[in-house]
């Protein structure tokens, strides 16, 4: 009896929690097409028809179209100068010994046990004083800076687990230090670089502290990243009464997210709980 | 050859260490400098306090209070996340049909742990704005539910009442951040042997003595990691407070970190937002420390 009981109650509650996780969204995506009345009246109501309009409008009215795209070249500059550096520090740290190795290595990886907090005033000053404050290089600068710690840590450990053979046999076939990095160990990375790729992309595409921070000052809401820019709508719409115009930027925000991340679960889930464990 | 080892060793390492110092290095050696400063930020001029700032943290009312509210995340956060993940995973894992061919996962098991790591990829604004929508009381789906269902008279203005608005912004934390450790608790079952469940079937272990009794002590490895994430978490819990509540109504949800953002780019209190940013770390640092003190402790005992 009680065997076939608590398969019905696990069903239940597996269900349970997947409905409190997905009917936000649906919620979101539905409201996205409603007309403000409609949002008013009834939060569960279906649209009368689908108004399209609300997504233009929150597209170009409300610059969510310009602050995607503020957030998809910092996220891009950001993610190709993380891996590049990241890579080239963790191969050294890996496969060469030399006076001060250890410092470094260390200097790396306690960068993760900092609050982020402690740093933001200084950093504030910092960005600013190199006349990097509310610019788009700025915070590519610091997305990168903050992704080192992990990233170091991670190939670090990935680059030693690779076989010295293949390097030694390509050394004696005339490949120097540079071609070796480049021709040889960072295909042999490979499937490293995409686990910390995926985790950086994440961490940076999510971030919300160093945008508002370093994201001020005048003229700076022309380069605001969608995270900033998705919280000034919800601030300034709620005024406006555009109930329809926010969650049509909603959704935009989450819609290619959630597609990639559907396409790709495996590597995402994997990337993110190596993150985790480490 | 020994100088081209050189050349390729500085010109790889230096870029790296280069942009680490200047963008995190120095903010956090900083920070301490700060800490110890009267400066406003405006001019370049500051005098040395000492610890002024430090003895002034220990006067206000006001960090207590934050503060406290990250003690009750602290408490809450972590536990019932890991709880609820574990009891989530179980169920994805071993809560499916019991028969003599041995223990099954539930019927699309690969679906629930697709769905559930939705949270974990969305960012924390739109999970903040989301939320925050959800809690408005004409608009919001949260009243709109109860109104639907006939309970009209449990409709409130969530985040307008100082009783409920600090639970309504946990309640957020947890929603975000169960998924996640269903997911990673979920792999780290499927990494144990199988006949360890269907041992503890044929000894007759129902369902909650196996989760207490097998899985827990075999996860503990992964269940401590996980209790430094959230508790990391909770003592932060900054993005989703400010854009939920803003810490609101009046201070009834504020936390440390939403403190020190409102003390340094509000106030323009650099110095002392500083000695509040030097106060978190010194906190996360012993809380990480006690855990693993207490943690070590159990493992002793249970050697």
């Amino acid at each position: 009896m009680r065997d076939r009981v608590v398969p019905v109650f696990s069903h239940g509650f597996l269900f349970l929690w997947a409905l409190l996780t997905t009917l936000p969204l649906v919620w979101v995506a539905v409201s996205s097409f409603k007309s403000d009345e409609e949002i008013l009246t009834d939060p569960w109501g279906l649209p009368a028809t689908l108004r399209w309009d609300n997504w233009g409008r929150a597209w170009n009215e409300a610059h969510i179209g310009r602050y995607f795209l503020n957030s998809a070249v910092v996220v891009t500059g950001a993610l190709v100068l993380t891996m590049l550096l990241g890579a080239m520090g963790a191969y050294v740290l890996a496969r060469y010994r030399f006076p001060g190795h250890r410092v470094v290595y260390f200097g790396f990886v306690g960068g993760m046990m900092f609050p982020v907090f402690l740093a933001l005033v200084p950093l504030f000053f910092v960005v600013r004083n190199l006349g990097l404050l509310g610019t788009l290089p700025g915070l590519t600068f610091v997305y990168a800076a903050y992704s080192l710690p992990f990233t170091v840590f991670f190939l670090t450990a990935f680059f030693r687990t690779l076989p010295s053979t293949v390097a030694e046999a390509a050394m004696v076939d005339g490949c120097g230090h540079f071609g070796l990095f480049f021709r040889v160990m960072l295909p042999m990375a490979r499937p490293g670089l995409v686990s910390v790729g995926i985790f950086n992309f994440l961490f940076q595409w999510n971030q919300y502290v160093l945008p508002i921070v370093l994201m001020q000052g005048e003229g700076a809401e022309k380069r605001w990243v969608l995270a900033q820019g998705l919280t000034a709508l919800a601030v300034n719409e709620g005024y406006r009464g555009d109930f329809s115009g926010l969650f049509a930027g909603m959704t935009i925000a989450i819609v290619p997210v959630l597609a990639g991340y559907v396409a790709f679960h495996r590597q995402v889930q994997r990337g993110l709980a190596a993150g985790q464990l480490r | 050859m020994a100088r081209g080892r050189w050349l390729f060793i500085v010109t790889f390492l230096v870029p790296p260490l280069l942009l680490y110092g200047v963008f995190v290095v120095s903010p956090y050696a900083q920070a301490f400098q700060i800490s110890a400063t009267d400066w406003g930020g405006l001019s370049p001029e500051y005098e040395f306090v000492g610890l002024d700032n430090f003895r002034r943290l220990l006067d206000d009312g006001y960090f207590w209070n934050a503060l406290r509210h990250n003690a009750v995340l602290l408490a809450l956060l972590p536990v019932v996340t890991i709880v609820l993940g574990l009891v989530l995973a179980s169920m994805l894992n071993v809560g499916g049909r019991r028969d003599r061919v041995g223990v099954h996962g539930v019927r699309g098991a690969p679906v629930y742990r697709i769905v559930y790591f939705f949270p974990q990829v969305l960012s924390v604004a739109v999970i903040g704005v989301l939320w925050k929508e959800m809690y408005a009381p004409n608009t919001g789906v949260v009243n709109g539910t109860l109104r639907a269902v006939g309970l009209d008279g449990l409709a409130k203005p969530w985040l307008g009442d100082p009783r409920f608005a600090f639970w309504c912004v946990a309640v957020v934390l947890l929603w975000s951040n169960v998924g996640f450790y269903v997911v990673l608790f979920s792999a780290a079952m499927q990494s144990l042997p199988r006949d360890i469940y269907e041992a503890a079937l044929l000894d007759g272990a129902g369902r909650v003595t196996t989760l207490v009794r097998v899985t827990v002590p075999l996860l503990w490895d992964t269940i401590q990691v996980a209790w430094v994430y959230l508790a990391i978490l909770a003592i932060d819990g900054f993005a989703v407070v400010q854009i939920v509540s803003d810490g609101g109504p009046g201070y009834a949800s504020d936390v440390v970190g939403l403190r020190l953002y409102k003390t340094a780019f509000n106030e323009s209190q650099f110095g002392y937002a500083s000695a509040i940013g030097v106060a978190m770390f010194f906190l996360t640092l012993s809380v990480a420390a006690a855990f693993l003190r207490v943690t070590r402790r159990e493992k002793v005992e249970a050697g």
